[in-house]
């Protein structure tokens, strides 16, 4: 492993930063245009730094090279040290590329959707520190640095959610996103602390120059955890690995914590593209792959990742059948779409979830601008019950719908195809998980990726096809939804070019960006699997003798052999889903679905239930109601009660007679020259 | 030669007169004259004391207390004049709005 310095890397960060302060502190005197120029140039820059930077080390960075940028020493306490330095390896480049690319174009889609809104300046000064703690996140080179920048992108989600601050469901919404981050995030915090105390380091790798040593290193030097449940609760690195996952799943909205990514869908769509689909909901998997080597040394907290992805895949996937708001099927999609990453991970193959992180961050974001220009379009309508038919009047955003749609479904070299294969094909032969299970997940990722299939099928087909449901929709529903304007008058209409040209650079993408990583099997060896070389060095995949006895001994010939037919079988998959949606949903688009979907399974009526009400209640009647009214007031005004009596009873020493002030006087002169003579 | 101890039973006569009056007076301008009195006795003390030991520092605090006695009168004149402007009496006993 070499080191080399690349002083770029400070530039990248900072550039969104500058933009968010100026836009932040004089963007309110500026126009529209030029706040737009700002908000996006900045963006720009790191997009083409990134871009400069990787090109210019793509093959030191292959083998595995590393690039410091030290800025300076932050925290020094005892054996303790934190620095401000940044870190690009493979996995950090891949994860600047991506997020500064499709951010750019989600700002230039975002000067047309957020067009004549009077809070304009505040929106891109968010999003430029958005960009600014989303890079910092990744950049940093030890876990202090990649928690600011996580605690930073948690407060620009905060507040872009509650971006239309005058409606209480934004506010609402906002206050939820917080909090439940916070509870994952002291997950996270723990987990950092206890690596600190175990490994003595919370730099990620070793740097010679600073005479630092890196806590993966120390990780690697101990022996794995066994696979089994006190390891969890050791102290070890399993637990490490344990508590940083619990971070994740509060970032990443997976069980138990996703519920504030579907209430998330309150701010304006571009926030929901860019930090609620591409970026900011995967930097949990971020950090579960930058922690690849405390993980391959922690089975037990692989196989809950494991665990807990896949179920997170399947739960949000059948929720997101039953939804109306076509911003919350996305929603719930990306939740499904982050469960198939975080059981990549649990498998051990680390590369195939970022690889899918690529993907998903295209099309994902692909699918949510769409959604905007489709809501813009449709002035302000987000429930799928009054659209339909707008192939018609939207040709340029259903076209590229369809790659997104194609893309997620899985259909054949379609970059999702590729992505969603990895995994499903990574699970299958999974070296960490106990024998029947991999079979098993493989099982429910499949489902998964039926059901995606359909879900993804019903919101094109009810949004692009069938009777155009907004005309006689009209009044009836038009009350009660916090968009302005009145149904009536509803005509669709494309968006502008600002907003139709981010669609179609993203729907490329969307297409193309699978061909990074084509499997092996399907070039015939001719070309490698690029991805997979590219993010090799810098991620610890599990190896096979991880569980013994258990696929060790699969020849590479029958791997390829499993390979192919699993890829056919997810490719009937997903054309099955496909067809089964294209035709019941063209056939029946208001089709009800059940009760218990259409109402998220009465997860937040649980949590309200068991969590919220428990802590509202314990909070009236205990700490206000005894501890603050009893306890810390009853001390205040017993204070003030003790000083009045104190002067009820003094007042009568003052008789206002000046003689008898003079007879204190002289008896206290007495007194005292008593004692003297006494003495 | 007066010996010292005249001298201090005068000042200590003097005060204790002084002290009574503040007593049992009820004009304000005679307990005022009282305050004189004992100031002035302890000047008397001061100064023979002074004289006894040959130290000039006593002789000092008398112009100190003598100074402080003309402002003091100054400011004690004045209230009493105000006073009796208010209430057209001197009487002591009477000044006591500022009771409970």
């Amino acid at each position: 492993m070499e080191f080399h310095n690349e002083p770029l890397l400070a530039f990248i960060v900072l550039a969104p930063l500058v933009g968010a302060a100026i836009l932040g502190l004089i963007g309110k005197n500026l126009g529209e245009r030029l706040i737009g120029v700002i908000a996006c140039s900045t963006v720009a820059v790191s997009a083409l730094l990134s871009i400069y930077v990787f090109i210019n080390h793509r093959v030191q960075l292959e083998q595995g090279h590393k690039f410091y940028n030290y800025l300076f020493t932050w925290i020094r306490v005892g054996s303790f040290r934190a620095d401000t330095s940044l870190l690009l390896d493979s996995l950090s480049a891949i994860y600047i590329l991506f997020i500064t690319f499709v951010a750019f174009w989600i700002h230039v889609f975002a000067t047309g959707y957020m067009r004549g809104d009077p809070g304009y300046w505040r929106f891109f000064a968010y999003m430029n520190l958005f960009m600014f703690s989303m890079l910092t996140l990744v950049l940093g080179d030890n876990f202090l640095m990649m928690f600011v920048g996580w605690e930073g992108v948690g407060l620009c989600s905060y507040l872009l959610i509650g971006y239309y601050f005058t409606k209480d469901f934004a506010n609402d919404a906002a206050k939820k996103a917080f909090i439940v981050n916070r509870i994952g995030d002291f997950g996270f915090v723990l987990g950092v602390m206890l690596l600190f105390l175990q490994a003595g380091s919370i730099f990620y790798f070793d740097d010679p120059a600073r005479g630092i040593h890196g806590a993966f290193n120390w990780v690697l030097s101990q022996h794995a955890d066994p696979l089994n449940m006190s390891a969890i609760f050791s102290g070890g690195i399993t637990t490490i690995g344990v508590l940083l996952f619990v971070g994740a799943t509060g970032k990443s909205a997976q069980l138990p914590l996703y519920v504030w990514l579907p209430d998330a869908m309150a701010g304006p769509t571009p926030v929901s593209a860019l930090i609620h689909a591409a970026t900011m909901v995967t930097a949990g998997v971020y950090m579960v792959a930058r922690a690849s080597s405390i993980y391959t040394h922690a089975p037990a907290a692989m196989v809950i990742i494991a665990f807990i992805g896949a179920a997170t895949a399947l739960f949000a996937a059948t929720i997101g059948l039953a939804q109306w708001d076509i911003k919350k099927v996305l929603a719930y999609s990306t939740i499904s779409q982050l469960g198939y990453m975080f059981l990549a991970c649990g498998v051990g193959a680390f590369g195939a979830g970022i690889f899918h992180v690529f993907t998903h961050a295209f099309f994902k974001a692909l699918l949510f601008l769409g959604a905007g220009s489709v809501i813009i379009g449709m002035h302000h309508e987000q429930d799928m019950r009054r659209m339909g038919g707008l192939k018609k009047y939207m040709r340029v955003t259903c076209l590229t719908m369809l790659a997104g749609w194609l893309a997620i479904s899985g259909f054949p070299l379609f970059s999702g195809f590729f992505s969603k294969d990895e995994i499903l094909f990574r699970t299958f032969t999974s070296p960490v998980l106990p024998a029947p299970w991999s079979k098993i997940l493989w099982f429910v990722a499949a489902v998964t990726a039926l059901l995606t299939a359909i879900y993804m099928t019903r919101l094109i087909v009810l949004t692009f096809w069938g009777g155009e449901r907004f005309k006689e929709a009209g009044a009836a529903h038009s009350s009660g939804h916090p968009a302005e304007g009145d149904a009536h008058s509803v005509t669709p209409h494309e968006s502008p070019a600002a907003m139709v040209l981010p669609l179609v650079v993203l729907a490329a993408g969307a297409v193309l960006v699978g061909f990074l990583g084509i499997p092996d099997v399907l070039s015939f060896g001719k070309t490698s699997n690029y991805f997979e070389h590219l993010i090799a060095p810098s991620v610890h995949e599990a190896s096979g003798h991880m569980n013994e006895g258990h696929s060790g001994g699969i020849e590479l010939e029958d791997q390829h052999g499993v390979e192919l037919s699993l890829m056919l079988t997810s490719t009937v998959v997903a054309l099955v889903g496909l067809g089964l949606g294209w035709f019941w949903f063209k056939r029946n688009p208001l089709w009800k679905p059940p009760r218990l979907l259409e109402d998220k399974y009465y997860v937040d009526e649980l949590y309200d239930g068991t969590v919220v009400q428990p802590i509202k209640a314990g909070s009236t009647n205990v700490l206000w109601k005894f501890i603050d009214v009893r306890i810390i007031d009853g001390a205040v005004n017993g204070a003030g009660q003790i000083a009045s009596l104190f002067g009820t009873s003094l007042r009568y020493v003052q008789s206002g007679l000046a003689r008898s002030y003079v007879a204190v006087l002289v008896l206290g002169a007495l007194l005292i020259i008593g004692y003297f003579v006494i003495r | 030669m007066v010996p010292l101890s005249w001298y201090l039973g005068l000042s200590a006569l003097l005060f204790t007169i002084g002290a009574v009056g503040v007593f049992i007076k009820r004009n304000a301008i005679t307990i005022f004259l009282c305050i004189e009195l004992m100031l002035n006795a302890v000047n008397l003390s001061f100064v023979s004391l002074s004289g006894f030991f040959g130290d000039v520092g006593g002789q000092l605090f008398v112009f100190i207390v003598m100074t402080v006695a003309a402002a003091e009168a100054a400011v004690g004149l004045a209230i009493i004049i105000s006073i009796f402007r208010n209430r057209e009496s001197l009487n002591v006993d009477e000044v006591d709005s500022l009771k409970l």
